[in-house]
């Protein structure tokens, strides 16, 4: 699954091929191009399962919506965290769209993590498309820390939401 | 938007499941609409392709918030007829409990519909309608058929 082609150090925990143990990010095709503790890049190539405007072959905002979620969490800082504090859950995702993504193109989404507090991370990211590194979306998302009771081995990503999320934040 | 048009022109206009059925993303997340009177209530039905976490497991919060994008626009188009899908401008998703692998359903509150833009706040639950799994609240941008066409 990893597609490292940017020279940047293996990941921990086999992060390379966390991807394709996410189902959802399986069935959509997401690649992890490029990682560091901290930051990472991912990719989703053009499919016509992503289609949302079937008179433009425009994707969806949803796949965005799951590429930005997906890559946040991934971007969470966790070299220096303990293994509890590794189950995040995303608090919140807050998405701008700037323009429809060109169809028959790569997606691609960099997120990086800008404030790492005990308990919370920050991450922004960013949706581009082409040589012209055309933005079509950013987001801002929330991740608590040490979140999850039942933490999966492994790599934890965005999508590790436990029962007890909200509920102290 | 030819898919819209295809819908006036079959007097479907407000069948939101005919429209879902021919969007591909939709059909692939298999999202349904339920429809009582006016009131809508989107479905998605539990499937191993929308789960994040294999442990918990959990739904994907990228699913969760599409979801909610597809509750927000359907009551929109149900609501008004429009040239276009309408454009989400910027979408705000607060993840409140893990989406369980069971049926999700949403509905979708117009909170101001202007001329141009529409603020929508949409919800999702899965057994107990009053504790939701997610809450989200966007901008989107309209294109009325009454403006041109």
């Amino acid at each position: 699954m990893s597609d490292d082609r940017s020279g940047s150090r293996t990941p921990p925990d086999n992060i390379g091929d966390h991807l394709s143990h996410v189902p959802h990010a399986a069935a959509i095709g997401m690649q992890l191009v490029e990682y560091r503790d901290g930051a990472c890049v991912v990719r989703v190539p053009y499919a016509e399962h992503l289609v949302g405007d079937p008179d433009t072959g425009v994707i969806h905002g949803g796949v965005i919506t799951a590429v930005l979620d997906n890559a946040s969490g991934m971007a969470v800082p966790r070299a220096d965290l303990t293994p509890a504090q590794r189950a995040i859950a995303t608090l919140d995702l807050r998405i701008d769209y700037m323009r429809p993504a060109r169809p028959h193109e790569d997606l691609m989404v960099s997120a990086e993590c800008y404030q790492l507090t005990r308990s919370v991370a920050f991450i922004r990211a960013r949706a581009w498309q082409g040589e012209d590194d055309v933005t079509v979306a950013s987001s801002v998302a929330t991740f608590m820390l040490g979140a999850n009771r039942a933490p999966p081995p492994g790599f934890l990503g965005a999508d590790d939401r436990p029962q007890t999320a909200g509920q102290e934040p | 938007m030819k898919l819209l048009r295809e819908l006036r022109a079959e007097g479907r206009q407000q069948d939101m499941g005919a429209l879902v059925a021919r969007i591909p993303y939709a059909r692939f997340l298999g999202i349904q609409v339920d429809r009582k009177g006016t009131e809508l209530t989107t479905i998605l039905p539990f499937r191993q392709e929308l789960v994040g976490n294999v442990t918990l497991p959990a739904l994907h919060g990228g699913a969760i918030g599409a979801f909610l994008e597809f509750t927000a626009v359907i009551q929109l188009l149900f609501d008004d007829e429009c040239v276009r899908l309408p454009k989400t401008v910027d979408i705000s998703i607060d993840y409140l409990r893990s989406g369980r692998p069971v049926t999700t359903y949403g509905r979708a509150f117009i909170t101001k519909h202007g001329r141009r833009v529409a603020n929508v706040r949409a919800e999702a639950w899965q057994e107990e309608h009053d504790r939701p799994i997610a809450i989200a609240h966007g901008h989107f941008l309209l294109d009325p058929v009454d403006e041109d066409g």
